[in-house]
């Protein structure tokens, strides 16, 4: 088992029979045997290829496509460009979500530019992916090649190569599409009360999501409807933007979601599905298309890179006075990155009387950036938790110490502008202060290596938003539960143990299935952290009425009021002056006569669901420094968090895990690296280095339960915070080995020596 | 267009099926690089000849000098699995244990990893501290050649349209000699090497009588450093002999800035590792 430290798990913490409880998950023996169905998986009778032609150039004007020696390739069935696309006009914003649909319309294939190298510009379907790709090579585009600008402090430069003319900052055409600020109080008199002031500037690099699974997709077109099989992380998602894209309405398109392969926020967009239906459209085939890694790091959504510069100010005694931000993101290609994230969180989680906090969302010549796992939170603490770390130091105080001292609580104001309920921040700070792993010395240095602790916080806003959920009761009393999330993390294990709880039933007569467009109601992404938090409150409600219904058909067999019947352990019995009256009837007893009582037995529920409070995380990290070589390893990683309530133990610890993972990697070896014709030098997983298992130590995770006081089983989010401590946790810990503190990520072998030679001369 | 595909069980047949493919043949060993080269488009081959099929190219020998003859087309497992050729070589079998995971293990082979033509490739530089030769067999009959001759370039060698590498060979051991290999990587495995390093070395008494040192990611070919040897031979490989050694190390190499490595980390990390390697060399060899 991977929790190690804590004292008070999750299922010793309360007496339920299955919330909290490490049930199976259902989807596991189809994912581990293989039979599981990712979209790539799908094929139809008739199907044919779709490919696409992106471009070379990472900045060029499109003066002509000519199509027509591709469409009379033999095999060939269908060429689309972006004229086949719906055109949103660049005056009027069309938000869909946090996308603008003047920005995905001129993402999925590019309009008037080709912004970036991979960019698409057109789509072939042929009989054979070969035939297709062939094609695609005998279109012809006339390109009028353009300077072109890759890094967020160049493109803020004033002489930069523009991107977008109609970008407008200060009057001026520019890179800078958007800003966003937050203040609190008054920075400037707060900096004035300060005895120490430090201010740092930091630079990290664009990421990938890192998904194993490639988008994929397969549509099909008939009679003008459409039918949508495709890995995402919402089918409703797709359904709104391909309906948008290719002017179909919603209701003749039925996007149908595959298991998916990981998405960890890069799939709550779409690239290929709206050129597949157009170029099924146009075939009247069915039309398959399938990324190949490549295509995913050249043209899929990284998150951004990032220049930022943070200063904190505190007294003396340790309390911090005025923290000011300043958060530059790449938004990519075109605008969109993630400032909220970064500029809102940063601060998030301390009691600051004096706060301001900025974000510029910068356009350069790269792929349009995708949400990744608490978007733009981990750039924002990543220098704030780094200052906090050298804070710290300056006042000769233990950073968890220095952290306690200022952290928020419930009554803090946050400078992106809640007043917190109850929240578990302390307590994260609390548990790892005493925690083995904080109180374990170092090794002491030897064979040349050097050891180091580094420490650091987080928080990311979660979400609630929109689910729809249906319970209904089967004939022979097993119960099936339909929800509208693509599960990524586990949550049909949760629902299930939910709705097994609420019944009173054995978790294996719960079966939980995704719902595709028609047959469940609108459900929102699955993405913010909110699945669990959202599912579990709608499937509580739907579970409510069905256990009414079911007191109801008890209350007509035996001829009673519904209120003379109480719904106990999983079968009605009558109460009041009717006690131990009659037998009590099972689930499996009324199911058995619904037909004769009244009919079918289920209920659904639908809701914006809202009250979804912050997460914290506390991380603590300890490195091996190979100071010739530069090589970091993590040693050993604990990473405390509020979970609220952990609903199934084994996926809160996965998602932390997979945080903590994520961030190790972000912090020491991924990065987008870019040669000089403005094209990514690194899209295979040999040289985009992700953290492979053995690089990394058990992630340990230790689940704090301060439950969310306006959650029914008292749930917070729990998948993105993990994401948020770690890159400064481990330059913290690299810093405390090396004495050297390193402002750039990520911290690679050769950037670590170099800053060591350069100390040693 | 087609791909032919043969698994000849001779030599002869080999070489004959391979000529008459002239320029759109190509050698199949383990394949761990030629299908990800087809697959990733940058070949693409009219006929594959198969190798795997001929005893001599997928057998170990020791010879009675006590040399060892090694088929190309031996996969790692196999040389890892040897009785004798650990103890002997545990330089070259842990540079070509290095390579890929255990599934890769079991197919890729010396011989691919050298006629791939990486200057990367992990059991070159192994081989070439070694001093091991290779056995080639082409349509004019079957020459030797020293290891770090075949390579010409990246992806380019010094063969003859139609020669085949059929075995490496490895000479017969000096008492108190062993051989060691390090690389540099910045994961753990499944990753490439920045650099790469091998020493061969023999120690009588503490001084060190012989050696070899093999480079590799640090030049268009991997490269036998014999200044770096030099310094080594004659020494207790004290810090001195060492630091001259690492030195040599450094200034033989002629690396690029990639996305791999700088020029100076690439630098510097040659002369880190062979301090490591010929310490780790003499520690087998009986100790300095
Ligand atoms: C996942 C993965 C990880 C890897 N990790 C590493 C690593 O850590 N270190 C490393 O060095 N490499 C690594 N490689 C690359 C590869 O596995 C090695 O280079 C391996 O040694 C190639 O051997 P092979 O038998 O598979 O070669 P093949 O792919 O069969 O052949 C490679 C090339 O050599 C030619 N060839 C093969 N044998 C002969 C012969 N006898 N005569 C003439 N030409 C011949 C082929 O025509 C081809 O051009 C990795 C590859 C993969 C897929």
């Amino acid at each position: 088992m991977s929790t190690t430290g804590s004292t008070k798990t999750p299922e010793t913490a309360n007496d339920n029979k299955w919330i909290g409880k490490r049930t199976i998950r259902p989807d596991g023996a189809d994912k581990v045997t293989g039979r599981a169905a990712y979209a790539a998986d799908t094929t139809m009778p008739g199907m044919i290829w779709g490919k696409v032609l992106r471009s070379p150039h990472p900045h060029a004007r499109i003066k002509s496509i000519d199509t027509s020696k591709a469409e009379a390739y033999p095999g060939v069935k269908a060429v689309m460009t972006a004229k086949d696309i719906v055109n949103f006009p660049i005056d009027k914003s069309v938000m869909l979500g946090i996308q603008d649909m003047r920005w995905m319309c001129r993402n999925v294939m590019a309009r008037e530019k080709a912004l970036f190298a991979g960019h698409p510009v057109a789509a072939v379907a042929a009989t054979t992916e070969k035939i297709a790709a062939e094609a695609c090579k005998l279109i012809e585009v006339e390109y009028e090649v353009l300077p072109f600008v890759i890094d967020v402090e160049e493109a803020m430069k004033p002489d930069a190569p523009i991107l977008h003319d109609f970008i407008k900052y200060k009057d001026k055409p520019s890179n800078i599409a958007g800003t966003l600020e937050h203040k609190l109080g008054d920075v400037g008199e707060g900096f004035a009360k300060a005895d120490v002031v430090i201010e740092r500037s930091f630079r990290t690099q664009p990421v990938h999501q890192g998904y194993i699974e490639p988008h994929a997709c397969l549509v099909s077109v008939s009679d003008g409807k459409a039918t949508i099989w495709s890995s995402s992380q919402g089918q409703f998602m797709v359904r709104a933007m391909c309906a948008y894209l290719t002017g179909l309405p919603q209701n003749d398109i039925r996007a149908i979601p595959a298991e998916i392969g990981g998405g960890f926020g890069g799939k709550t967009i779409i690239y290929l599905e709206p050129l597949a239906l157009i170029l099924a459209k146009k075939s009247g085939r069915p039309v398959k298309m399938t990324m190949t890694r490549g295509e995913v790091f050249h043209a899929s959504g990284p998150t951004s890179g990032s220049y930022s510069t943070v200063k904190l100010g505190a007294t003396k005694d340790g309390k911090l006075v005025a923290a000011q931000g300043t958060f530059c993101l790449q938004a990519g290609a075109l605008p969109g990155s993630p400032i909220r994230g970064a500029a809102g969180c940063a601060f998030a989680p301390y009691d600051i009387p004096n706060v301001h906090s900025f974000g510029y969302d910068v356009v350069s010549n790269r792929s349009k950036v995708a949400a990744y796992r608490a978007p733009g939170a981990p750039i924002g603490a990543y220098g704030v938790e780094c200052v906090m770390d050298e804070m710290a130091e300056a006042l000769k105080m233990d950073p968890l110490e220095f952290r306690l001292k200022n952290a928020a609580k419930q009554g803090t104001k946050a400078a992106h502008g809640p007043v917190y309920p109850r929240i578990g921040f302390v307590e994260t700070i609390e548990e790892a202060k005493k925690h083995a792993h904080y109180t374990t010395p170092l090794p002491k240095a030897k064979n040349g290596k050097l050891y180091g602790r580094g420490v650091a916080s987080g928080f990311w806003f979660n979400a609630g938003g929109e689910s729809s959920a249906q319970v209904n009761v089967n004939e022979d009393g097993t119960v099936v539960v339909i929800t509208g999330h693509p599960d990524i993390g586990g949550s049909r294990a949760s629902t299930a143990n939910i709705t097994a709880e609420i019944l009173g039933i054995d978790y294996k007569k719960v079966s939980v299935l995704i719902g595709d467009t028609s047959v469940i109601g609108f459900s929102n992404l699955t993405g913010g952290s909110r699945v669990t938090y959202a599912s579990a409150m709608v499937v509580t409600q739907s579970t409510e009425k069905v256990i009414t219904q079911l007191r109801e058909r008890a209350a007509k067999i035996w001829k009673i009021d519904p209120d003379a019947v109480v719904w106990e352990n999983g079968e009605a019995r009558p109460a009041g002056d009717n006690a131990g009256k009659f037998e009590p009837l099972s689930l499996g007893q009324i199911a058995a006569q619904a037909s004769a009582t009244g009919g079918p037995i289920g209920a659904g529920q639908q809701l914006n669901t809202t009250g979804a409070e912050g997460g914290f995380a506390t991380h603590v990290c300890d490195v091996e420094v190979d100071p010739d070589l530069g090589i970091v390893r993590v040693l050993r990683y604990t990473a405390f968090q509020d979970v609220g309530r952990a609903i199934h133990p084994s996926y809160v610890e996965g998602q932390i895990q997979g945080g903590a993972a994520q961030g190790i990697g972000w912090a020491l070896s991924e990065e987008y690296i870019y040669n000089k014709d403005g094209k990514l030098d690194n899209p295979s997983f040999l040289d985009y280095r992700m953290p492979v298992s053995s690089d990394l130590p058990m992630l340990d995770s230790v689940i704090l339960e301060i439950p969310n006081p306006k959650h029914p089983q008292g749930v917070r989010g729990v998948g993105e915070v993990p994401l948020v401590p770690p890159l400064a946790a481990i330059s913290n810990a690299v810093y405390n080995a090396l004495g050297r503190r390193f402002y750039s990520l990520p911290m690679s072998p050769p950037k670590i020596l170099a800053t060591m030679d350069m100390a040693a001369d | 267009m087609d791909v032919q595909y043969v698994a000849p069980k001779t030599l002869d047949e080999a070489i004959r099926a391979f000529a008459a493919a002239a320029g759109s043949g190509r050698i199949l060993a383990g394949g761990t690089d030629l299908l990800v080269q087809m697959r990733n488009g940058i070949v693409s081959p009219g006929t594959i000849v198969d190798i795997k099929k001929i005893g001599e190219l997928t057998s170990i020998e020791e010879t009675k000098d006590g040399g060892f003859r090694i088929g190309a087309a031996v996969s790692g497992m196999v040389l890892r699995e040897h009785p004798r050729l650990s103890k002997v070589w545990p330089g070259v079998v842990e540079a070509a244990n290095l390579i890929g995971s255990t599934q890769v293990q079991g197919r890729a082979t010396p011989g691919g990893n050298l006629c791939n033509g990486s200057p990367a490739g992990d059991s070159v530089p192994a081989m070439v501290a070694a001093a091991a030769t290779v056995t080639i067999q082409g349509p004019n009959g079957r020459r030797e050649m020293a290891v770090e001759k075949v390579p010409k370039g990246p992806g380019r060698l010094n063969l003859e349209p139609g020669e085949i590498v059929v075995s490496f060979n490895l000479p017969p051991r000096a008492k108190g000699s062993s051989d060691a290999y390090l690389r540099m990587i910045p994961r753990t495995e499944m990753d490439i090497a920045v650099v790469g390093c091998g020493v061969s070395l023999t120690m009588d008494k503490g001084t060190c009588t012989a050696a070899r040192v093999g480079l590799g990611a640090v030049a268009p070919t991997v490269l036998l450093v014999e200044e770096a040897a030099k310094a080594l031979i004659g020494s207790k490989l004290d810090e001195a002999a060492l630091a001259k050694a690492a030195a040599a190390c450094s200034a033989a190499c002629r690396p690029i800035d990639d996305k791999r490595g700088t020029i100076a980390y690439r630098t510097k990390v040659a002369g880190v590792l062979l301090k490591r390697t010929a310490l780790i060399a003499a520690e087998r060899a009986g100790g300095k």
